[in-house]
């Protein structure tokens, strides 16, 4: 994710960013920015922080320290994991995919006749047509996704956040969404997606994120998919450790620098910060690093 | 004398209390049952019986400062069951323990100070009124405090409908695009606590449950849409009132239990005859379609 050309703004900025529960950091230390139009998944075993990272763009959950710099005047779309979804409860296909109008009209604007044309046209998009009137209980795994999908589809956001959106789906429905995935790439929104399937990756997606907690590669998927990378990670102890020692702050206890130099590079480069990582850290996130309480390292 | 006017309609003419009975339980109902789907949607079933719980010490302060007076024991309940659901909310998203549990917690307390208070003061009579109310003698205060509760539990559902059905279904959705998740979480239950009040005047602390979640519960054999579930729910729900009035009224019975009964036949015959219910779902044996 190098960002070498300066015609492209990022569509958000990681500095120094931990995100955690209670004392115990889920995303140790990213930094780097993902490139406006660009692709990308994110990859990494379960409890690597993944979801996580994804709850901290969205802004359900806040920095432990570092900091998240979106691009002004975006419109964001999140797909939680499914399940996170209530799928008995009682409401049609047309209901569910009718919540993402929700930043166009909020909590009291009327749906028009052109909210219900888009919400169709969402649904046929996604192979649906028919189903608005069927009740959410009574969809396969696969329905639900692509009702989902559409719910994305009606949003017609700018950057597109999607939490493993293809668990437990068939081949057919994997390939239909992946296709929606490349449109929305090919329409110059940002994308990206966590995703299990490595060779879906390498297929699909031109950028990828590996985390272990903190980041262990990213960049050209074709790099960061490296077995010496996957290996890293898969090296990575999932369960947080009560006895772990506390991290010394952003940049202390950096045994991963070298994992991601490329990321450095990049801060480097946009910042213009010739100090060492201490550097910067100290330079622009100087109140976050005093008020932010201390976390564990791990692992 | 035994014509249907004379068994269906002279109870309400001829008699004011039962006018009056049948107006506050009728008002209840409209606000309480929507009230109550949702505390059924969201898996919060024994919420409701938990605050009832809860609003026991604040009526029993209220009747040891003012006695038997309407006002003061609304107003203090509304305070104790405030309090009680702000405590478990705030130490389920501060700690890890988790709502039900600290609910559990903050309403066993509250049950004991409320017990506690009316027994250093009143008697076992004044206990069965606190806790199981009297729609018979509801007065023009008491049906102009529920009027007001209706008015508003009404307002807030139409105007945050949508983001309690978003809180609902997708809580982490409503989260990414908006900042209503919380608030509107702490509203609803608010809205539980305030019909739970007003359900107490006339049928008691712990009876106000049984038409919040009854009706809501039959609902929910009927029909798969939540706002039909929540219209299905008031008319149950009204139909309990009016029934179990009646009921009460041709066989002596007590008002309060009776009204609550007739709405959990209600749930019986739903549970059996719902199209959701047990018989079409499970025990008629039923063709099936090629897809």
């Amino acid at each position: 994710m190098l960002n070498k050309a300066p015609a492209a703004p990022n569509a958000v900025e990681f500095a120094d960013l931990t995100l955690g529960y209670g004392s115990h950091p889920a995303v140790h230390h990213l930094s780097g920015g993902v490139r406006r139009g660009s692709l990308t998944a994110i990859v990494g075993s379960n409890g690597s922080g993944k979801s996580t990272l994804l709850k901290g763009l969205v802004g359900i959950l806040k920095p432990m320290s570092g900091a998240i710099s979106m691009a002004a005047g975006q419109r964001l779309a999140y797909l939680p994991q499914q399940s996170e979804l209530d799928r008995s409860f009682p409401a049609r296909v047309l209901d569910l995919v009718a919540l993402g109008l929700w930043s166009r009209r909020g909590l009291f604007g009327r749906h028009s006749k052109d909210d219900k044309a888009r919400l169709m046209t969402a649904l046929s998009a996604v192979g649906l047509e028919g189903f608005e009137d069927r009740a959410i209980d009574t969809l396969s795994g696969g329905q639900l996704q692509r009702a989902l999908f559409a719910r994305v589809l009606v949003q017609d956001a700018d950057f597109i956040l999607l939490d493993e959106p293809f668990n437990a789906i068939d081949a057919k429905t994997v390939a239909d969404l992946i296709a929606l995935i490349g449109r929305w790439h090919g329409e110059s929104r940002t994308v990206m997606v966590v995703v299990h399937d490595l060779e879906l990756v390498r297929q699909h997606f031109p950028d990828a994120l590996l985390l272990a907690r903190a980041p262990v590669a990213w960049g050209k998927t074709g790099d960061v998919l490296h077995p010496e990378n996957l290996l890293k990670a898969r090296n990575f102890r999932e369960p947080w450790d009560d006895s772990a020692p506390w991290c010394g702050g952003p940049n202390a206890g950096h045994d991963h620098d070298h994992d991601h130099d490329h990321i450095h590079d990049h801060q480097h480069h946009r910042q213009r910060d010739h100090g060492h990582h201490h550097g910067h850290a100290a330079h622009h996130h100087a109140q976050e690093d005093v008020s932010a309480p201390p976390h564990q390292v791990q692992a | 004398m035994t014509g249907p006017f004379s068994l269906l309609v002279e109870p309400f003419a001829a008699y004011p209390f039962m006018a009056r009975a049948l107006g506050g339980a009728m008002l209840l109902a409209l606000a309480a049952c929507p009230v109550g789907v949702f505390l059924m949607l969201r898996r919060m079933s024994l919420t409701g019986d938990a605050m009832a719980h809860a609003i026991l010490p604040g009526a029993a302060a209220g009747f040891l400062l003012f006695g038997l007076d309407i006002v003061p024991m609304t107003l203090g309940g509304l305070v104790a069951g405030v309090v009680v659901a702000l405590a478990a909310g705030l130490v389920s998203r501060l700690t890890v323990q988790r709502e039900d549990a600290s609910l559990a917690a903050f309403y066993l307390i509250s049950l004991a100070l409320g017990v506690m208070l009316v027994s250093m003061r009143g008697s076992a009579v004044d206990l069965m009124h606190v806790l199981f109310g009297s729609v018979l003698a509801l007065n023009d205060e008491a049906l102009m405090l529920i009027g007001v509760i209706v008015a508003l539990t009404l307002g807030a559902l139409f105007a945050f409908w949508r983001a309690l059905v978003a809180e609902c279904m997708d809580p982490l959705f409503l989260r990414s695009v908006s900042r209503l998740g919380t608030p509107v979480h702490f509203l609803f239950l608010g809205l539980v606590v305030l019909n739970l009040v007003g359900g107490f005047i006339a049928l008691g602390t712990l009876l106000a449950v049984g038409l919040m979640m009854l009706p809501a519960a039959a609902a929910r054999f009927w029909t798969s849409r939540v706002e039909t579930m929540c219209l299905v729910a008031t008319g149950i729900g009204m139909a309990a009132c009016y029934a179990g009035l009646l009921l009460s009224f041709h066989a002596s019975l007590p008002s309060g239990p009776a009204i609550i009964l007739v709405a959990g036949l209600a749930y019986f015959i739903s549970l059996l005859a719902g199209p959701r219910g047990v018989v079409r779902q499970r025990a008629l044996p039923h063709r099936h379609r090629v897809a």
